[in-house]
């Protein structure tokens, strides 16, 4: 896997087409850091030229901000949009949905102007154009896959359709859980969940959602954000399904069968 | 004559209590911040008539969506036949568009029958949906009380309203048939011209002057009541809910306001020169405007006016508590409460800073 940090590559002189935004989970979280590695390979396999910011890439302060702390989203954002516009970076790419979100809706009003994609929809791009082909047959091809909409990608942002056409050129069998899209349920990370323990009350919102997932039988559950990941993985293992059922970002399914 | 006086007596009450109760709701709206909302009215408009007008989001469930559009299309047509009443109540007439309409007259009013049976159809199904079969978004605690008392109350009104409008028109049909003075040849209407025999037929000229004139009364003292009671029920959104949709937020759901003072603020911390935000001067020398703002809300006046009137404009259904994550895995939390605790603090607010008015008015 090769990924230069932007300092590098216009150290040698070049620019890259776009950035890969790392995030926080996709720095430090295991789990999360398959899928860094995934989207990277990915990326070499396709020929994009792409950077990272490294160790200058802050948290966007989208968990700041929503925690109420004005103060710190507005440093460590300005930090960012500082060294974003100083490499001159007019593209983004971040396989997390919340990343995503606070580039593009939020850092705007703060001077930060880039297209911000979601790796999903860089990944069908990359089909589109024929940069990526994926090997006929292989992993995946009619297995009955169910997809769990993250609510900053879905709700926030109406992105609904570019992880569903990734599926589609996997020729999963997708079964669409009864909340799905628009009417999708929280993973139980939301609202900073995440990083506490629930409220009290009857249920854990990750097993209420896995046990809608499961609820459609299948053999692999997909998601498009490391929380949502974590989440779900908690819920199978709350069910004791987590031996048979892997939950996957959708890069880690593209990248099998390239 | 006597009836013209009553009639003017009655909606001029009504008209005082609807206008101070309007008038209240409007005064508390004005106790959240002000918030200049405009932009992009081609898509506020879309919104109003896809969203207000066309129910579009109603129809994410299309059983209750039905109902509700019979009982909404019930009552916007039926205020054709309220304009009548007012001409009739007004200069003692009786029917007077009759004459002048003809058979789009019989057409129109067989349409309001139609409806009003549909109407009635739903109402009694939403009757039993929130007492029979118990939906549990009706049954969660906030609803306990005036909610629920609320909500009851509104459906057995659409009864009455409609009992009221065929009482009229059945009584009317009868007297018609009969050739009573007065009671002039409108044609066939869609169900009273079977319905009012069927009811009525057996009843003497007098008791159906008496039925019908009960039914007039009782169509325009429940509309009069519906006005009245409106700015002090959940029922208000058949006003506020165009409003409401015009000044909805368009940008993106998982955008968050941004704070303009703490961002200078920070810039300032970080030595950075002030960043020409769109329409907003930076201060010239780069300082700060001095106060910062309230981080938050912990009551009515932190919110924005729009928060107020969104807070007036929910009608209670519950759907959003119904699909919260949190709520439906048995936490606290219910986002109808905290738009019903919203109104329910503006009007406890309102009411205090109206006291205070009034007495040092008296000073």
């Amino acid at each position: 896997m090769l990924a230069k940090t932007i300092a590098e590559l216009q150290a040698e002189g070049r620019t890259p087409e776009i950035l890969f935004w790392v995030g926080c989970a996709g720095s430090f979280d295991a789990r999360a850091q398959k899928v860094t590695r995934a989207l990277c390979e990915i990326l070499n396999h396709a020929g994009v030229e792409f950077a990272i910011l490294g160790s200058e890439e802050r948290c966007t302060g989208d968990p700041a901000r929503r925690a109420g702390n004005e103060f710190l989203f507005q440093m460590t954002a300005t930090m960012n949009i500082e060294t974003l516009n100083m490499y001159g970076v007019k593209k983004i790419v971040t396989a997390c949905p919340h990343c995503f979100n606070t580039l593009k809706n939020e850092y705007p009003e703060l001077g930060g102007h880039y297209e911000v994609v979601h790796h999903t929809q860089l990944l069908n791009e990359l089909i589109a154009n024929g940069k990526l082909k994926l090997k006929e047959g292989g992993n995946f091809k009619g297995q009955r896959i169910t997809y769990h909409d993250s609510c900053y990608l879905g709700r926030a942002n109406d992105v609904y359709e570019a992880p569903r056409a990734l599926l589609e050129s996997l020729d999963v069998d997708l079964v669409e859980m009864k909340r799905s899209r628009k009417n999708g349920l929280c993973c139980g990370a939301g609202g900073a969940q995440m990083w506490k323990e629930d409220e009290p009350g009857t249920k854990r919102i990750s097993t209420e959602r896995i046990e809608e997932a499961l609820g459609t039988n299948p053999t692999a559950v997909v998601a498009n954000c490391p929380f949502c990941l974590t989440m779900l993985q908690d819920g199978l293992k709350a069910k004791e399904k987590n031996e048979q059922i892997p939950v996957y970002d959708l890069s880690e399914m593209i990248l099998s069968r390239l | 004559m006597l009836q013209s006086l009553l009639f003017l007596l009655v909606a001029g009450t009504a008209t005082w209590f609807a206008w101070k109760g309007f008038s209240r709701v409007w005064r508390n709206i004005q106790l959240g911040k002000p918030e200049k909302i405009g932009g992009q009215a081609g898509q506020r408009w879309r919104n109003v008539l896809l969203v207000a007008l066309g129910q579009q989001k109603m129809f994410k469930n299309w059983l209750p969506a039905v109902l509700h559009l019979f009982i909404y299309v019930a009552f916007v047509i039926t205020q054709v036949e309220l304009i009548e009443i007012f001409v009739d109540g007004i200069f003692g007439t009786h029917r007077f568009f009759a004459p002048y309409l003809g058979g789009f007259y019989t057409f129109v009013i067989s349409s309001i029958e139609v409806l009003s049976v549909l109407a009635f159809v739903a109402t009694i199904i939403f009757l039993a949906r929130r007492n029979l079969l118990r939906l549990p978004r009706f049954w969660k605690p906030e609803m306990k009380g005036f909610p629920f008392r609320d909500a009851n109350l509104i459906l057995l009104a659409e009864i009455v309203l409609i009992t009221g409008i065929f009482c009229m028109n059945g009584g009317d049909k009868v007297l018609q048939t009969r050739g009573v003075e007065h009671y002039h040849l409108t044609g066939n209407f869609a169900v009273s011209t079977w319905l009012g025999p069927l009811l009525f037929g057996s009843l003497s000229d007098a008791s159906v002057i008496a039925v019908e004139r009960f039914g007039w009364w009782l169509h325009i003292f429940t509309v009069f009541g519906f006005l009245c009671y409106l700015p002090y029920s959940k029922h208000l959104h058949i006003i506020l809910a165009f409003p409401n949709t015009w000044y909805a937020r368009l940008t993106e759901k998982g955008k968050m306001e941004n704070m303009p003072e703490i961002q200078k603020e920070v810039r300032i911390m970080m030595g950075l020169p002030p960043l020409a935000t769109n329409g907003e001067e930076p201060a010239a020398d780069g300082s700060a405007s001095g106060e910062l703002p309230e981080f938050g809300a912990n009551d009515v006046f932190s919110l924005s006016w729009q928060n107020i009137l969104q807070a007036y404009s929910c009608t209670e259904c519950g759907r959003c508590t119904a699909v919260c994550p949190a709520n439906i895995t048995g936490k606290k939390f219910s986002p109808r409460k905290v738009m019903m605790d919203v109104r329910d603090r503006a009007e406890e607010v309102g009411a205090e800073v109206a006291k205070w008015q009034a007495a040092s008015c008296k000073l």
